[in-house]
């Protein structure tokens, strides 16, 4: 071993005392091996120890600090400690690294794990309670702007209006498209094997049409605009809220709402008809070209299908329910961009929290409209 | 004195951006030990070189040699070598958010060396108390400390493996006057205790009289001149003039001087 290594240390003891002479380059690159050495010697009953310097060659605050706190614990054993042979250096660095030895704390507090268990379900009770209550909240705030800004259009932001319907609504067309045609192709496919069974494959068509033009269509396009666009204004708000650029707003006389909140908002109330509607004709493209291939009915057919099985409310529930998704969604998207504080890691638990809560909330206001439709008989 | 060693040389050092020429033939050396200040207007492109030694940003053209071997014929074992001997303070600190300031510190330290736990954290509690910081700032999250604290943490990390060279990216910007002469007294005292070779972009002039041994202005896309605070008052050219002998120049000489000797 002191062979090899470029450190170490030289104990000799007799009857009253012990010498300790470190040897080579006292540096942190050796400092696991020194720290070994140094916690083998036994300071109990040593009444006098002597560190020798004058073989050292390199040292560094790793290799003082071992120095330190080996003639710490010896002095507290009740040995005299002297120290001999230092340099100008070493001695100076000593001094220092002795004056920087104060007990400092390392870890976070952390308490036992089952009350941290019992005080992480209360907080997440009680933050779900408060972001409820804020939403909300936020959600009146969105209206109140809506509503002026319908009653003075010219507050409206054309510009970054027009630019958020690009980036959420227009560049989101490929993939929703591609995702509805898929979705579609599969429905007809698996539907059409079921339904043959009972000799009903016809109404495949009736399948794919309905489920798309009145769910399918408008959940797939909410959940894809969620995940794209929601958790986009969330890290984009949340980023500029990290720099206080929200702050420099206010000051200058912006309201984040005017310039932030309401482009979105009205950009994806704007697109998410026209993108959920995409979505259920892309739907209806793929089944009814599975249906072509696999039933080998003619789209002549299976726009006569089409006629029968739909009715003007069908067409009518995705229209109805798009822009209060497309509300919901950005509402949900700026409001946790709003709430980032601190750190990178809030942009990211922020931009979480927007997407999970955009689906779950898209959800759940979709069973609410089927209930109000079922109870409407529409 | 005997010959001083260069541990940094920069050679006909080229950087451009798109058209944008920020550095053309520039040369500067750093020699071992001193503390060397970077000043220039703002766009000279200090902070290019800074990250251009560091290897942050590759240049067009030209050498950089460090510890006596050019970059570009390091291997990458020693590329790696070469940078646990340097530490660098970016502007605001640059401390890891989602790290304690202990963490911050150990963060190298981990990654380097197989250190027993304990002994890092005593190490992480040793720069904790060199770079003046309480020791309740150990398990603090860098969004909890304020902005000089900020800088005394980043420093720590920068000189968690002990290096050789400190890089500081305008170490008092934004600090209060008494913190900022707090933190230069900080990084002259360090220099003087670990013998560290300092190189230091710098708008702060009192910085410069205060902590620097030599003073290197960019200025044109080059090193223009070198030379000590006093050499720098004696130039001609006309922005160097104003820099020095301007209203904040005069304000900071006259500081020096009615300051006691340390």
């Amino acid at each position: 071993m002191a062979g090899q290594a470029q450190a170490w240390l030289d104990v000799s003891e007799d009857a009253s005392s012990l010498t300790l002479r470190p040897q080579g380059d006292w540096v942190v690159q050796y400092a696991e091996a020194l720290d070994k050495s140094l916690q083998a010697i036994d300071t109990i009953g040593q009444r006098a120890a002597t560190f020798d310097l004058s073989h050292l060659d390199r040292l560094d605050t790793a290799g003082a600090w071992l120095i330190h706190r080996t003639a710490r614990s010896l002095e507290r054993a009740g040995a005299q400690v002297t120290t001999a042979g230092a340099n100008a250096a070493h001695a100076t660095l000593l001094h220092a690294v002795a004056r920087a030895d104060k007990p400092a704390k390392i870890e976070p507090r952390e308490g036992n794990v089952f009350t941290n268990l019992i005080v992480r379900m209360g907080a997440g009770l009680d933050e779900g309670a408060r972001t409820g209550r804020e939403l909300v909240a936020f959600f009146g705030l969105v209206l109140e702007t809506l509503g002026k800004t319908i009653l003075n259009p010219w507050r409206m932001r054309a510009t970054s209006t027009v630019y958020h319907m690009e980036q959420a609504g227009l560049n989101a067309v490929p993939i929703v498209s591609l995702i509805s045609f898929l979705i579609g192709a599969v429905l007809a496919f698996q539907g059409s094997e079921q339904l043959r069974r009972f000799g009903g494959e016809i109404f495949t068509v009736n399948l794919v049409a309905v489920s798309f033009l009145r769910e399918i269509g408008i959940l797939l396009t909410a959940i894809m605009v969620a995940g794209r666009s929601g958790s986009a204004f969330t890290a984009q708000i949340g980023s500029m809220k990290l720099r206080e650029e929200i702050d420099a707003m206010r000051t200058l006389g912006l309201d984040p709402m005017d310039v932030l909140v309401l482009p979105r908002v009205i950009a994806l109330l704007v697109m998410m008809p026209i993108l959920g509607f995409i979505s259920a004709m892309m739907g209806l493209l793929g089944g009814g070209l599975v249906v072509w291939s696999e039933l080998g009915m003619s789209p002549a057919m299976f726009v006569e299908r089409l006629h029968a099985s739909v009715d003007f409310w069908d067409a009518m529930v995705a229209f109805i329910k798009a822009p209060v998704f497309g509300l919901a969604i950005a509402m949900i998207g700026c409001f946790e961009g709003l709430k980032v504080e601190g750190s990178a890691e809030s942009v990211g638990q922020r931009t979480t929290a927007s997407v999970v809560e955009g689906i779950f909330t898209v959800i759940v206001l979709d069973a609410l409209f089927s209930i109000l439709f079922v109870k409407l008989g529409i | 004195m005997r010959e001083r060693e260069v541990i940094i040389a920069v050679r006909d050092l080229r950087n451009q951006f798109g058209r944008q020429v920020i550095h053309d033939h520039l040369d500067l050396d750093i020699y071992r030990g001193e503390v060397l200040g970077i000043v220039g207007g703002s766009g000279t492109g200090k902070s290019v070189l800074l990250r251009t030694i560091l290897g942050l940003n590759r240049p067009r053209e030209g050498s950089i040699e460090i510890f006596g071997k050019a970059r570009s014929d390091m291997t990458q074992a020693e590329e790696r070598a070469v940078e646990r001997r340097w530490g660098v303070l970016f502007q605001d600190g640059a401390l890891f958010s989602s790290l304690t300031v202990a963490q911050n510190i150990q963060v190298a330290l981990k990654e380097h060396l197989h250190l027993p736990q304990k002994l890092m954290d005593e190490i992480a509690a040793v720069k904790i108390g060199l770079v003046g910081l309480p020791p309740e700032a150990g398990p603090k999250f860098p969004s909890e400390l304020s902005g000089g604290m900020r800088k005394r943490a980043g420093l720590a990390r920068a000189l968690a493996l002990d290096p050789e060279i400190v890089f500081l990216d305008e170490p008092t910007a934004g600090l209060d006057p008494i913190g900022a002469s707090a933190f230069d007294e900080l990084i002259k005292n360090l220099q003087a205790t670990l013998g560290l070779t300092v190189f230091m972009v710098t708008h702060d002039l009192d910085s410069l009289y205060a902590i620097c041994d030599r003073i290197a202005v960019l200025a044109e896309k080059k090193v223009l001149v070198t030379g000590t605070i006093d050499d720098m008052m004696t130039q001609d050219h006309p922005w160097i003039r104003e820099y020095f002998h301007g209203p904040r120049g005069r304000a900071a000489v006259a500081a020096k001087s009615m300051a006691p000797k340390a």
